[in-house]
């Protein structure tokens, strides 16, 4: 989805962050921004429709306008002074690696794209990580599409070809960046990972977004999202992640009826 | 003559504590008169520099002692734009009223009730519309649109200046709205105040986070020719104890931004907050009474206060304290966090606390808490909200070269809120560190009328 957003699009740099609310009544919800044109002064998000804000979001036809869009919020990628990476994306994850990934490749840097999707049908984004990368490799968990297998297979796969990276950066599920972090660590490969977690403000005020890395209290949206994949605790992250869950299932009935309806009529 | 105050309306605690509605219900005509009437009318008007912003206290309790409530507003209004809010959140007791002769025998006058009073009157029976003044072809910035910001724009508008203020939420208030809950300051009221400004031609701008979509500096190329900062002690400060990242723990800026402006406790909002059988608020502020009181109203039975001094030390106005007794909070006072406890989910299933002595007095003129060696015990909750204090937001700091901050982060200003930065000026709690809504609108006017200065000597220059 490509949202007219002039300001923040002169201003937006790859691994930065956005938080929509579509109406009075929704969430705050932080999405990392996939693609922005100064020119047009638009930004690009991409999402999964997993609760109601997005779907809502979903629902809107070009055109529409929503209440709020706030940014860029977060620390940009690191992109200078590397020269040979690979840029890991699991699922819509890839939406965040692309503008990092391209950045990268424009630096000058040599770019490997592993990209990491649960079967064929839901493979996004492959003509421009091509385009913005040296090498792609596509997996899908059932084979159904490239590789089979997961992305981590592939990461050391190439690591243990020789490919001398200087740095892989992983955006996706928490459990595959606390995975690819311990495929590169033996190897001493410096990695960074972009978080994801429940936030509010996205300015360090609520404290929400906590996360424990190298054994200190560090904020999503100030300090991040991109840390060190070494030394986050992911096990943490997860379990935070999952706070409302509980409160959410049982009150699912109510809640999201309300939002697939309006996406079903709409 | 009464030693007492006239007893305010309240609705009664063990209704108001399921409900968001406002706790106190204000003054009558005739209450208020009655009170108005206990003001000596002292010569020297000690009351007056009791309060941050000078509003003319006497003077205007004169008028509302006569019935003539419009003229009173008035008269507050040529030193105070925020009266209702004013009247409802100032800690009088340390301010004004602390001042008044009255309190040498018996209580002082209810100089905050009385205002509230008044700025309640008057919007609901005026229907007068602020007119802007005359426009003196300036413009003028301001960052951060709570209580320092409005009140800076207020009164540069005032004096004929295009102000525009940039606010990082989607709404403008700052703490008034994500802070301060609406059983103490209803929203509605605040909104009433930002429409005030508006009236005046200030423009509000919400969704802009400066320091990122646009920095001090480009503020100035677009014509700006001085900013004034206000943005807040946003980031909220953690003990650092075990068990603080575990599913039910809190700060307490979240679960009140939860609560206030994302209105959790509405079911036909969206935003989730959890639902709490027992919650323990560490800390004795205001936002601590603010984030126990706020719990209560959201279903959990038990609600504890878990504070290392005493009573006497407690920063927390002494309504919001009395308030929250009233409503069921238990205080455990002399007692601090040693570590919060797991459950098998990694929730909070209980906080471990020691009880605590009172040592020689700090740096702060408190007396020290010590701990009592063995005195450990477990506070079964489910819930933990930490309300210790916040630190300034470093976001315009980090991207504003030239702006001198000191160890603690707090933007350095001087006696007239000039920051290191030529045309930049700052006040609020980004300059002083959490503190209150009244000091802020008094470090707002000052800046107003600095940054007046600053942009007329510029344009006499020229």
């Amino acid at each position: 989805m490509e949202v007219e957003a002039p300001f923040i699009a002169r201003k937006a740099k790859a691994g930065q962050f956005i938080i929509f609310r579509v109406d009075e009544f929704g969430e705050r919800i932080p999405l990392t921004i996939a693609d922005f044109d100064r020119e047009k002064g638009t930004v690009t998000i991409i999402f999964q429709l997993v609760g109601k804000s997005t779907k809502l979001l979903g629902a809107k036809e070009p055109g529409d306008m929503i209440l709020d869009f706030v940014g860029p919020l977060g620390q940009p990628t690191e992109i200078e002074g590397y020269k040979k990476v690979c840029v890991v994306g699991g699922g819509v994850g890839c939406a965040i690696a692309y503008p990092s990934a391209k950045a990268l490749f424009q630096s000058g840097a040599d770019v490997d794209i592993i990209a990491g999707f649960r079967n064929k049908d839901i493979v996004i984004l492959e003509d421009e990580m091509k385009a913005v990368s040296n090498r792609l490799f596509l997996t899908t968990d059932d084979g159904s599409y490239g590789a089979k297998g997961f992305v981590t297979d592939q990461l050391k796969n190439l690591i243990e070809a020789g490919n001398n990276y200087d740095l892989v950066i992983a955006i996706g599920p928490v459990i595959m960046m606390k995975m690819v972090a311990a495929v590169t660590k033996p190897f001493g490969i410096k990695t960074i990972v972009s978080l994801n977690p429940i936030m509010i403000d996205g300015t360090g005020m609520c404290g929400g977004c906590r996360v424990t890395v190298g054994g200190e209290i560090r904020f999503a949206c100030v300090h991040g999202p991109d840390f060190d994949g070494h030394k986050v605790d992911f096990d943490e992250l997860m379990r935070r992640n999952t706070v409302y869950k509980k409160q959410e299932l049982a009150e699912s009935d109510h809640v999201c009826r309300l939002g697939l309806e309006v996406k079903n009529n709409g | 003559m009464s030693l007492k105050k006239v007893p305010m309306p309240e609705q009664d605690p063990q209704v108001r504590n399921k409900n968001f509605t406002e706790v106190s219900l204000g003054y009558t005509p005739e209450m208020a008169m009655e009170e108005a009437t206990r003001c000596l009318n002292c010569k020297n008007k000690p009351c007056v520099a009791g309060c941050p912003v000078n509003v003319l206290i006497p003077e205007f309790i004169m008028k509302t002692a006569a019935g003539q409530f419009e003229e009173a507003f008035d008269i507050i209004k040529t030193t105070n734009c925020l009266p209702a809010v004013c009247g409802r959140v100032c800690p009088q007791e340390s301010q004004c009223e602390e001042k008044c002769i009255r309190a040498i025998k018996g209580e002082a006058v209810g100089i905050g009730r009385l205002e509230r009073f008044v700025a309640d009157y008057h919007m609901e029976h005026s229907s007068a519309v602020s007119v802007p003044p005359a426009p003196n072809g300036h413009k003028a910035a301001v960052i951060g649109a709570g209580p320092a910001g409005l009140t800076c724009a207020s009164d540069l508008a005032l004096l004929g200046y295009k102000v525009t203020i940039f606010e990082a939420f989607h709404k403008p208030g700052g703490v008034l709205v994500y802070g301060i809950p609406e059983f103490r300051l209803p929203k509605a009221l605040v909104q009433k105040e930002i429409d005030n400004l508006t009236a005046l031609g200030v423009e509000i701008m919400p969704n802009m986070v400066i320091g990122k979509i646009l920095s001090v500096d480009e503020l100035f190329e677009d014509g700006y020719e001085a900013v004034f900062i206000g943005s807040g002690a946003g980031l909220p400060t953690f003990m650092n104890i075990e068990g603080e990242n575990l599913l039910g723990v809190y700060s307490a800026n979240e679960y009140l931004t939860r609560a206030n402006l994302m209105k959790a406790y509405d079911s036909e909002y969206d935003t989730p907050i959890r639902k709490s059988k027992a919650v323990a608020v560490v800390g004795g502020g205001n936002v601590a009474m603010d984030a126990a009181r706020t719990a209560k109203r959201l279903g959990a039975e038990t609600v504890y206060i878990v504070y290392r001094r005493s009573e006497i030390e407690m920063p927390a106005r002494l309504e919001e304290v009395h308030h929250a007794k009233e409503e069921g909070i238990i205080f455990k006072n002399l007692n601090n966090p040693v570590r919060i406890l797991a459950g098998d989910t990694g929730e909070v299933a209980a906080m471990e606390c020691i009880e605590m002595d009172l040592g020689e007095p700090d740096a702060s003129g408190r007396r020290r808490p010590i701990e009592k060696a063995g005195s450990n015990f477990i506070l079964d909750v489910d819930t933990v909200i930490i309300a210790i204090g916040t630190s300034p937001n470093p976001l315009i700091r980090s991207t504003t070269s030239g702006l001198e901050a000191n160890k603690w982060g707090c933007l350095v200003a001087d006696d007239s809120m000039a920051t290191s930065k030529p045309g930049v000026f700052a006040g609020g709690d980004a300059v002083t560190g959490a503190a209150t809504v009244i000091l802020a609108m008094g470090a707002g006017k000052i800046a107003a009328a600095s940054m007046d200065a600053y942009i007329r000597s510029k344009s006499e220059q020229v």
